[in-house]
This record gives structure tokens, C-alpha cells and sequence, in this order.
């Protein structure tokens, strides 16, 4: 995004510290979809995504005078997204965690033939991903949609680097798993 | 040993591969790469699975949509509900403690630092809070007991989310019944927690480890020795 040095996302955070209430509504706008995006994907609910993010961007009011910006701002909205969802995730009941699971892959029960003649392999593909842990579903988030760094997504997770790269190729071995599952063989890994 | 070198390279080269296509790496990462998918067609081939999904995983997350204006409404009603802010004060102590870890370790660790640090201040002051009243209630409890019951056990190594507050931190401490018996470490910025006052079985210790990992508030776990 290219943006007028006047309105980057650290001016915008020192306004906001100073209890600009102009300055939350153009962070607000530029940021909330892809943080309820990577909410919703972890939470699952678009109810429970939206009062989340309403926490997110009120963690920014309140400390946006700790913000220190040697990270960028997308990056820390995701680092408190990721903690908020996580917390979430805690707090619910398993039995609602597994009926959400469960809705989540009741189209693996198709045999392969049944799901390819249902479905192109693209739609397949991203069934897959949807169908992943929590665990790789944010890495495959942050990585490929949100374009964070190896670094950055070592940050929001908090795990060392060398993690971040061996989480990714797991996450990405486990959606070929899924894809073979669905008759789909991709000759790798 | 020239193949096993080789081996070596390719399987760190193919672990950039998604952040090659997502265009996220250093100058220097982006030449390695290139150079070995041109010299190399099962890695090339390979690369055009990491392109396909990572087109999928787009698509996926536009298909997503937008939250409604709910959420902006709430927070706006939130932020409305927020005390006016004051000008600073003279002393503040959580600006003063998170100044103080700031110095110490990553700037990056600085608000999950500066958490559990006021928690350990918290905690001492319950440890304080407990001695003076075990002093009032008999001469027969020493300071001596507490440093020593603090200093037996079973211990781990921690790093906080840097999310995490200090009702986060104080509520973990509480459901784990751990202590804060020393840290942050300099550069790592981890601390040291009681987690058991006897010495644990290795096993036993794993499994604690295992189950601190999956709080949200924990960034990083590790057994640790007795201090």
C-alpha cells in the first residue's frame, strides 16, 4: 500500500496516542478486514471475529503509546489478533470446538471420486486449508496472504525463525496429506 | 560430503520456497533461490505448487468478506466509554518498570516483559504481604524458610507472549500455581518459574511444559535445572 508519509501507520499510532479519535478511524479502515480475516479463520465464528477485532483496535487505543515501531503496525495488530483468538479458543467449551470441527470437514466423507466430480481441484485445495489445525492454518495465513517475513511471522507467533520455516513446510505437507486424501496427488512430498 | 552439502542446501532453499512467492525475502535469500530453481527442475516444479497455493489461500481469504459495522460501531462505543486521557504523571510505575525491561532486553519483548515484571512485583509483594504477617503471628518463621522454599522444586524457563498483561500473566501464574523466581534473562528476555516444590520425575516435568506451552499468554517454554 503506498501511503503519504503524513499518513503512515506510525503517525497514525503517535495521533492515536495523543487521543485522536480521527486518526483509530483511518487505522480502523485500512486494517480491520485482514485482521478479522485472520481472526475469523481461527476463531471460526463471524460473530465471535467481529467483537474481537472491536478488542483489537481498542488494545491500540489504549497502548498505542507503547508502540515503539520497530515492528510494523500490520504486524502488531496480528501479534494482538493472534493473542485475543487464542484466548478465545480457550475459553470455549470443547463440545462447541468439535461441532465447528466438525462442520469445518464433513466433506472429507466424500470418497475421492465423489469429491472431484463435486468439486475442481481448486475448490478442493482451499477446502484443505480450511480443514488444517488452527496451528497451520495461521501459518499459511501469514504467510501467503498477509506477506509477512519469516521474521515477522517469528514475531506474531513468537517462535524462533528457524521454527517459522519448519511449521510452514509441516503445514504445507499436512494440506498434501489432505489433498491425497481427496484423490488428489500432487508427486510431492 | 559434496552431496550431502548439497542435500542440505536444497532443503533450506525449498523451506524459503513460500516466502519466495509471496516475495517477502531478503535480496540475498531471493538470488539463492533463484539461482537454485533454475538449476534445479524438481525444486522448479515443486516451487509451482507453493505458486498454486499460495493463489488458493488468496482466494480463500477474500472469499472471506468483511466484518459488518458492528464492529466499528462497538469499538467506537468502547473507545467513547474510556476514560479522557490525562496528561502524564510525574512517576509512573508500569512506565518506569517498562522502561527498566526495555533497557534489558528486546524492545519487541518489551510489553510482555514489562507484564510480567509488575506480576513479579505482584508476587513479591504477596510474598512480602505474607512474611510480615507470618512474622506477627510467630517468631518461629524466618525469611530464611520463604528463600529456601523458593529456591527447592521443579523449574521451567519461560517467555511471555508479548500481548500478554499482567491479569493474563497473574491469572496463569494463579491456575498453574507457578512462581516467579527470577529473570528476565538479558537478550532472551526469558524468566524462571516454580512450577512444583519438589523435584519432578523428567517426564512429569515435560508434560507441565507441554501443558504451559498451550496457554496463550506462554511464547516459549523449556524445562529448566534448579537454580
Amino acid at each position: 500500500m503506498s501511503a503519504n508519509p503524513a499518513t503512515t501507520d506510525e503517525v497514525l499510532i503517535g495521533r492515536i496516542a495523543n487521543g485522536d479519535r480521527l486518526a483509530m478511524q483511518v487505522l480502523f479502515a485500512r486494517h480491520h478486514v485482514r485482521v478479522y480475516r485472520f481472526v475469523l479463520r481461527l476463531v471460526r465464528n463471524e460473530s465471535t471475529a467481529e467483537d474481537l477485532i472491536s478488542e483489537v483496535f481498542l488494545d491500540v487505543w489504549r497502548q498505542a503509546n507503547k508502540f515503539e515501531g520497530r515492528s510494523q503496525v500490520s504486524t502488531w495488530l496480528l501479534a494482538i489478533a493472534r493473542f485475543k483468538a487464542l484466548s478465545e479458543l480457550r475459553r470455549k467449551p470443547e463440545q462447541e470446538l468439535d461441532e465447528e470441527m466438525a462442520e469445518a470437514i464433513e466433506d472429507t466423507s466424500d470418497t475421492p471420486e465423489v469429491a472431484l466430480e463435486k468439486k475442481d481441484k481448486s475448490e478442493i485445495l482451499r477446502k484443505c486449508m480450511t480443514s488444517l489445525s488452527a496451528e497451520h492454518r495461521e501459518i499459511i495465513d501469514l504467510v501467503y496472504y498477509h506477506e509477512k517475513s519469516v521474521e515477522e511471522v517469528a514475531e506474531i507467533v513468537g517462535i524462533p525463525e528457524a521454527t517459522v520455516k519448519t511449521r510452514m513446510f509441516y503445514a504445507r505437507k499436512k494440506l498434501a496429506e489432505l489433498l491425497k486424501a481427496q484423490g488428489i496427488e500432487r508427486g510431492w512430498p | 560430503m559434496n552431496a550431502k552439502n548439497n542435500k542440505e542446501t536444497r532443503e533450506d532453499i525449498e523451506l524459503l520456497l513460500p516466502w519466495h512467492a509471496a516475495g517477502t525475502l531478503s535480496r540475498r535469500d531471493t538470488q539463492r533461490v533463484e539461482q537454485a530453481l533454475a538449476n534445479d527442475n524438481e525444486l522448479a516444479a515443486r516451487y509451482e505448487l507453493v505458486r498454486e497455493e499460495l493463489g488458493e489461500a488468496i482466494r480463500l481469504n477474500e472469499s472471506l468478506g468483511a466484518p459488518s459495522a458492528r464492529a466499528m460501531e462497538t469499538l467506537f462505543a468502547k473507545i467513547d466509554a474510556e476514560p479522557v486521557r490525562k496528561p502524564r504523571m510525574s512517576f509512573s510505575l508500569s512506565a518506569w518498570v517498562g522502561d527498566f525491561v526495555a533497557s534489558l532486553s528486546p524492545r519487541t519483548l518489551a510489553y510482555g516483559a514489562t507484564a510480567a515484571a509488575l506480576a513479579i512485583v505482584l508476587q513479591a509483594g504477596l510474598i512480602a504481604g505474607v512474611f510480615i504477617k507470618e512474622q506477627q503471628a510467630g517468631p518461629q518463621l524466618a525469611s530464611y524458610e520463604q528463600q529456601d522454599s523458593l529456591s527447592g522444586g521443579s523449574f521451567v524457563l519461560i517467555r511471555f507472549n508479548p500481548q500478554a498483561s499482567v491479569s493474563d500473566i497473574t491469572r496463569f501464574l494463579q491456575d498453574n500455581k507457578a512462581i516467579v523466581v527470577g529473570g528476565p534473562a538479558v537478550g532472551s528476555g526469558m524468566y524462571r518459574l516454580r512450577v512444583a516444590d519438589k523435584a519432578l520425575p523428567q517426564a512429569e516435568l515435560g508434560a507441565i511444559v507441554k501443558r504451559l506451552a498451550q496457554d496463550p499468554v506462554v511464547g516459549l517454554t523449556v524445562p529448566s535445572a534448579q537454580p
